[in-house]
This record gives C-alpha cells, sequence and structure tokens, in this order.
C-alpha cells in the first residue's frame, strides 16, 4: 500500500500535517461562503429596505442583549404552514443591512420575522412586562425591567457610523441626526420639525412611504425607555419590503 | 557550564516573556477600564485588571521562591498543570450542568423559576451561560488536560514552553470567566457558541496561538519518529477552532472603550458564516478534540492496540474535509441559496461514513477484552459514547435532509439531537477520562469506589434517554401541530397550543437533565475521594519512569 507508506511522511513531520489540515479543512468554507458575496443573485432586488432608525436600532440591540433568539426566529420558510401562519416567506434582502443576522436557530416561540403591525403597542408592552397576563400558557420570561431602564444614546451617532462603515448606507444627515432623530420617533410631544425630518430621511431611504411609525411606544412620554425601543423594532420587522410589486417567480428571484 | 545556563536562560525566558504578556494586558486592562464608554466594559475590564494582576503577583512570589531550582525539569512530565484540568473541568461541568437544569425548569414552570425583579436570570441570559459553561468550560478544560497529557505521554517528552502552558490554561479560564459574566450582564455578539464580544475574542486568540505553539513545540522534542493518531486529532481541533474563531468573529467595536461591536457580516452571508462555525464547533471541538481523547484512553485503559491504523488515516482525513462543508444544513428552506443548501446537506449525508469509521475503530479496539464492559465501568462508559456517537452522526445526516429537516428544524427534536451527542458522546468519553486521569496522576492503585463509578453510569444513562425521548417526542409532536390542517383547510392549532402540548415533556426532561447533573456530583465525590486516597484508592503506584524511545513506526 504505497499511499499509506507515503501518510508516514505527514506522520513524521508535525509541520507538514499543520499545513495540511489548514488547507484540507480550507477547502469547505471557501467553496460555499465566498461565492456569496459576489453572486449577485444571492440577494434579490426590492422595493422599500432602508437602515434602521435609531431608535429601532437600539431596540433590535436590546433585542439581542436579552437573547431573544434563543427562542424565537426571524426567518419565514416558504413552506405552506409558515405562510399563512406568519406571512409572506423570508427574503435575504430582508436581513441585508442585519449586522448580525437574527434567524435563530429554534422556535420555542413563535416566527419573528413579519411580527410588525400585528399587535398594538399596548399589547406589546403588556406581554413583554408580564407574559402570562395575556397568554396564559406562555412560557416566555418577564421584561417588566425594560421600562425602569432610561435608553443613554449619547453614542448613538457613532453606532451609526460604525455600521456604515460596515456598508450600511446610512447618510451624513442621519449620522449628524441620530440623536434627534431616536427622540423623535418616542415623543409624540417632540418637535414636529424632528418628526418630520426623521420621516422624511428614513422614508426617503426606502423609496416608499409609510415605513417610518413615531409614537410613544411604551405609554410613558415623559421619557425614552428601552421599552419604547424594543417595541419600536418589534413593530417594524418584517414590514419594510414592498410584496406588492415584488414578483417571486421572475427568474431573477429564484434562487 | 553551559550545560547549567543554557536551560536556566530558557526557564527565566519564559517566565519573563509570560509576565510581560500579563502585564500588557493588565495595562490595557486599565486603560480600558478608566476610559469605558459603558459599565458593562468598565465591568470587565476591572475584572481583567485584577485577575491580570493577582497572576503578575503570583508569578512573581512563584519564581522568587524558586531560588536556582529549574522549574520544567526536562526528566518528568508536567502533570500538576493536567491536575488543575481536571479540577477546572468538573467544576465548570457540574456548574454547566446546573445552569441547564434551571433553564430547563424555567421552560416547565415558568411562573416559579423567572424572577421579575432579576433580569439577568432570564431564560435569553442563562441559555448560552449554560452552551458555553458545558461546550468551552467543561469541555474546553478537559481538551486542555487531556492533550496536555497525551502529548507528553506519546511524545515522551516534558511538554514545551516553561511557564507558557500554565498560561494557556490560566489564559483560557480567564476568558470563561469574561464570557460567563458577559452573558450574565447581557454582553453578547447573539452568535450562537460564540457570543463573547470582540474584546473577549482577542484574548481568546493569543490564548490559542499559545495553544497551538505550546502543543507543536511538544511535538517538535518528540523522541518517538511518528506522531501518534490522537495528536493529528488534537492538533485538527486546535487548527481549525482558530481558523473558524477568526473569521466568524470578525466585528467592528463601536468604541475601543466600549463593549459593543457589529459584525462584518450581514444578513445572508453573517448566517452562513456563523453556521459554519457554529457546526465545526460540533465538528472541531466536540468531535475531533473527543476523538483524540478515544484514541488514548481507551486503548490504554482496556490495554489493547487501536483497532486499525488504516482506518484510523481514511476516517481522519475524510472526517476533517467532508465535516467544514455540513454548515448550511442549519439553514435549509432559508433565504440561503439553494445550491448552499444542497451542498451542505450533500457532505452532511456523507459524513456519516467518516464518523461511523471512528467509532468502528474506538469500539473495535475492545477486541479481544470484551469482558471488560462487565468488569470495568469506565471502559463501559467510554464505549457507551461511542454507542451515542455513532447515534447522533446517524441522526445528524438524517437531519439534514431537507425533507426531514422541514418538520424537525426550530423544533426539540434539534435539543434531543445534540444532547444526545453532548451527554452521551461528549460527557461520556470526558468522564471516562477524568476518572482514568484521576488515579493514574494522583498514582492510586485505583478509584476511590468502582460502586459510585456504577451509580454514576446508569444515573446518567438513564437521564440521557429520559431526556432525549421526552425531547423526540415533543420536537415530533411541535412539528406536525405546527403542519396540521383541519377539515376546512385552515391551520388546525394555534401557536400556544404546541407550546401547552410539551408541558409533560419538559417535566420529564427536567428530570432527565437531574439525574445527569446527580451523576456528576456523585463522580465528583468519587474523584475527590480517589485524589485523597481513601478506599480502593488507598496507597501510592509509582508509573513506569519516562523511558527512551523505541523507534518502531507507530501501530
Amino acid at each position: 500500500m504505497g499511499l499509506f507508506q507515503k501518510h508516514q511522511a505527514l506522520e513524521r513531520h508535525s509541520l507538514l500535517l499543520t499545513v495540511g489540515i489548514l488547507l484540507v479543512v480550507a477547502v469547505g468554507g471557501i467553496v460555499e461562503i465566498a461565492p456569496l458575496f459576489y453572486l449577485e443573485n444571492t440577494i434579490e432586488k426590492v422595493k422599500g429596505m432602508r437602515p434602521y432608525t435609531p431608535l429601532e436600532l437600539t431596540g433590535r440591540n436590546i433585542y439581542i442583549r436579552e437573547g431573544c433568539y434563543t427562542c424565537h426566529s426571524q426567518m419565514v420558510r416558504p413552506l405552506r404552514d409558515e405562510v399563512e401562519r406568519y406571512g409572506h416567506y423570508s427574503l435575504a434582502a430582508e436581513s441585508m443591512y442585519d449586522h448580525p443576522f437574527q434567524w435563530g436557530s429554534k422556535r420555542t416561540g413563535p416566527d419573528l420575522a413579519r411580527l410588525g403591525g400585528k399587535y398594538s403597542d399596548e399589547w406589546h408592552v403588556d406581554h413583554l412586562r408580564d407574559p402570562r397576563s395575556v397568554v396564559p400558557e406562555s412560557v416566555m420570561p418577564p421584561y417588566a425591567f425594560l421600562s425602569d431602564n432610561i435608553v443613554h444614546f449619547e453614542d448613538i451617532g457613532d453606532h451609526l457610523k460604525t455600521l456604515r462603515f460596515e456598508g450600511v448606507p446610512y447618510s451624513d444627515e442621519m449620522i449628524e441626526n441620530a440623536k434627534a432623530d431616536l427622540v423623535a420617533q418616542a415623543d409624540p410631544n417632540a418637535d414636529y420639525d424632528d418628526q418630520d425630518a426623521l420621516v422624511a430621511r428614513y422614508e426617503a431611504a426606502a423609496g416608499r412611504k409609510g415605513t417610518v411609525i413615531v409614537g410613544d411606544y411604551d405609554g410613558d412620554p415623559s421619557r425614552v425607555t428601552e421599552m419604547d425601543a424594543l417595541v419600536a423594532y418589534l413593530q417594524m420587522t418584517g414590514t419594510l419590503v414592498d410584496f406588492s410589486t415584488y414578483e417571486a417567480d421572475d427568474l431573477s428571484n429564484r434562487r | 557550564m553551559s550545560t547549567v545556563t543554557k536551560p536556566r536562560s530558557s526557564v527565566s525566558g519564559s517566565i519573563a516573556s509570560v509576565a510581560t504578556l500579563v502585564a500588557i494586558a493588565c495595562l490595557g486592562a486599565l486603560l480600558i477600564a478608566a476610559n469605558a464608554v459603558d459599565p458593562l466594559m468598565e465591568a470587565h475590564a476591572w475584572v481583567f485588571f485584577f485577575l491580570t494582576a493577582f497572576a503578575l503577583v503570583a508569578i512573581g512570589i512563584w519564581a522568587g521562591g524558586l531560588q536556582g531550582r529549574n522549574p520544567f525539569d526536562e526528566t518528568y512530565y508536567e502533570d500538576t498543570i493536567v491536575k488543575f484540568g481536571v479540577a477546572a473541568a468538573m467544576f465548570w461541568g457540574i456548574a454547566g450542568f446546573l445552569v441547564g437544569l434551571i433553564i430547563a425548569l424555567q421552560l416547565t414552570w415558568p411562573g416559579l423559576f423567572y424572577f421579575p425583579d432579576l433580569g439577568w436570570t432570564n431564560f435569553g441570559r442563562l441559555r448560552p451561560l449554560h452552551t458555553s459553561a458545558v461546550i468551552f468550560a467543561f469541555g474546553g478544560n478537559v481538551l486542555i488536560a487531556t492533550s496536555f497529557y497525551v502529548v507528553q505521554r506519546t511524545s515522551r517528552t516534558r511538554i514545551a514552553g516553561g511557564l507558557w502552558p500554565w498560561f494557556v490554561f490560566w489564559g483560557y479560564n480567564l476568558f470563561i470567566v469574561i464570557a460567563g459574566t458577559g452573558y450574565l450582564m447581557g454582553v453578547t455578539q447573539s452568535r450562537e457558541y460564540a457570543e463573547p464580544e470582540w474584546y473577549a475574542d482577542l484574548w481568546l486568540t493569543i490564548v490559542w496561538v499559545a495553544y497551538l505553539l505550546v502543543f507543536l513545540g511538544t511535538l517538535w522534542k518528540r523522541k518517538e519518529p511518528h506522531i501518534y493518531v490522537a495528536n493529528w486529532f488534537y492538533l485538527s481541533f486546535i487548527v481549525t477552532i482558530a481558523m473558524l474563531h477568526i473569521v466568524n468573529n470578525l466585528a467592528v467595536p463601536v468604541n475601543l472603550s466600549g463593549s459593543k461591536s457589529y459584525s462584518l457580516f450581514a444578513g445572508v452571508q453573517d448566517a452562513l458564516t456563523q453556521w459554519w462555525y457554529g457546526h465545526n464547533a460540533v465538528g472541531f471541538f466536540l468531535t475531533t478534540g473527543f476523538l483524540a481523547i478515544m484514541y488514548y484512553f481507551i486503548p490504554k485503559r482496556a490495554q489493547r492496540p487501536v483497532y486499525s491504523y488504516r482506518l484510523s488515516i481514511v476516517h481522519f482525513w475524510s472526517l476533517i474535509f467532508i465535516y467544514i462543508w455540513a454548515g448550511p444544513h442549519h439553514l435549509h428552506y432559508t433565504a440561503l441559496p439553494q445550491w448552499a443548501q444542497t451542498l451542505g446537506m450533500t457532505f452532511s449525508i456523507m459524513l456519516w461514513m467518516p464518523s461511523w469509521g471512528g467509532m468502528i475503530n474506538g469500539v473495535m479496539t475492545l477486541s479481544g477484552a470484551w469482558d471488560k464492559l462487565r468488569t470495568d465501568p469506565v471502559v463501559r462508559m467510554m464505549v457507551v459514547s461511542l454507542a451515542f456517537y455513532g447515534m447522533s452522526t446517524f441522526e445528524g445526516p438524517l437531519m439534514s435532509v431537507r425533507a426531514v429537516n422541514a418538520l424537525s428544524h426550530y423544533t426539540e427534536w434539534g435539543i434531543a439531537h445534540v444532547h444526545s451527542g453532548s451527554l452521551g458522546w461528549v460527557g461520556f468519553i470526558s468522564f471516562g477520562a477524568l476518572y482514568c486521569l484521576t488515579q493514574w496522576l494522583w498514582k492510586r492503585p485505583a478509584l476511590y469506589s468502582k460502586n459510585l463509578v456504577e451509580w454514576h453510569f446508569w444515573l446518567a444513562t438513564i437521564g440521557i434517554v429520559f431526556y432525549i425521548v421526552a425531547l423526540y417526542f415533543a420536537g415530533i409532536i411541535e412539528g406536525l401541530m405546527w403542519r396540521a390542517y383541519n377539515e376546512y383547510g385552515f391551520l388546525e392549532y394555534s401557536f400556544i397550543e404546541t407550546v401547552e402540548a410539551k408541558h409533560i415533556n419538559y417535566m420529564i426532561r427536567a428530570l432527565g437533565g437531574g439525574m445527569y447533573l446527580m451523576g456528576a456530583i456523585v463522580m465528583a465525590y468519587n474523584l475527590v475521594r480517589t485524589a485523597l486516597g481513601h478506599g480502593a484508592a488507598a496507597g501510592v503506584v509509582e508509573p513506569a519512569p519516562m523511558t527512551a524511545a523505541k523507534l518502531q513506526p507507530a501501530e
């Protein structure tokens, strides 16, 4: 057995063995992952996607911090029951600004990819404070403390800058006004000009009206809490893409 | 004269270089603590500062007390570090199993085990604590301890690097402390099994490079012509985990004095990078590393040679080549392009064969010593671990078939699958190694109590069966309920009805997990009494001295 004789070279030279291992384990990742960065049809062309507003981004970071992904997926599969239960199946384009992605791996609770707009803000606040007060059989933890935590947003502009560096199309204007935008979205009594500017900025990025919701999410207009931010995020998940213009059967959208 | 001064200078060299690195880390932590932009980073920087400062003082006192003695005497194996590793593994194991039991109880009785005022005890924060504690704290310490033991014995030389192996051990455990406290405080990247933030990842990278160099350095001065098969597996584990860790944790921190970072990749590319990592954390941390343990401890304990040298070559290279491709099976039916899903599925099915190659090589090593299954519960534990390995590496390819995955994915089936692999395979092979190591390192003629090993074995085995059977049923029930239609063509069940349906299964799962934890506590008791030399462990057996190489090829 010549081949097994040759293997002795690897058994006698640790660096040869190390390099051999590295070469062998590098192949799979290169073949599978690298093409995703340059194959054009990896991400669908859709109408309506925009970067997260500062308040939504803050809420998303709370979603990550609390480990919501350990029980909730954000990925509706193209299976009949899932599309009927949750809505249109998820597109790659819908998470193209998600650093990191939140597709999840487990549904101890339901999928949240299309949660936005399905329940009222009040329902979300009640449910987050004490899940079993609205869903008696729920096994979800209580998040009442979010209503007591004030959002610290002094550096929110830096967050937007970091994301722009990674390729999220935040404009200079969005970064400069990040703090004002965050306050304006959570406070119904904020300066109307600020609110209009926020809505105009992000709707222009989306190319579509009605994708930015302003309001007092947590029922306490006096301050911006983590509850405001999280509910703002939950209320916009899956609402951006204009599915009336999306042609699922178009050849360019088949993958 | 030169023969005396040369080793002395390399001794002080390794102490000085370790101390320098720790001092730099200590100063860096102080700098970050002073400028921290968020309280989480501040807390972590202080933890890091105090622990590294403590380490510096400890190194100073220890080095000052040497008084010319060479602490790294080349005529002896370094066994103290392996003893520390055994103790750390046992401690983290029990901690990790306990957190697992707590979160199982939370899902079973949410009214009793959630505390609205203690948000940091919520499931979302404890679950990464559980997974990291069992995989990286327990499993990682088992791997570091056994690899240090095995590479010395199979190379017939003392571990390389002087103080550097100690840096690897303590540095790794410091990473564990930073990771674990981070989860409780809410510091996470949300990347499953790679949750720690950018600064913890950087620290682990430094520790891991040191680990690789210590391991390679020991191989370089081996007195055996051939590198033993267990060391191929350890090497593939160390090298591949380095690659996976670095690529999957590419991220840009918002502020160099802040804890938050944003992952470099987004959406679909980020998802596949994460599951390329996630699946191969299973493949290279929880499989090749523990196969290395199998290749040393089963032949050694059973006193039989490895069944087939050729099989080990074939299954080694095919296993590490194919494993890397399997990641996309975590993303079936998602927005990942279907060509990638198909590749992932195809390679996952192929992976079945090299996996069973390892199982066969391990089990057949008992040829001619099958009676040990009856007489030595430690051997039985390790062989049963291979049975679980075989089961879960058959189940894995099955679940990676898209049609099966449509039902199993997102359900408790996945949880059952990973626990059959982790409790059964990784847990049992580790327990076997820990029993062996404790007896050998403390030079005891036997374990304190063989009966307690029997108790451990049966508690754990029945516990696993309760655990996985309950969750297989739960997973299939909920999967079928999610897709059930009534006679009018509507979905039959609301989501919450599928949650309710799992309540009894959750109770049985918690019972099984509790039994597994009890088994581990029995084991810890047995190991402590063994180390102390009580019961059947009374007396000291001097092991064979470090002998010169018998120059013959590995067989």
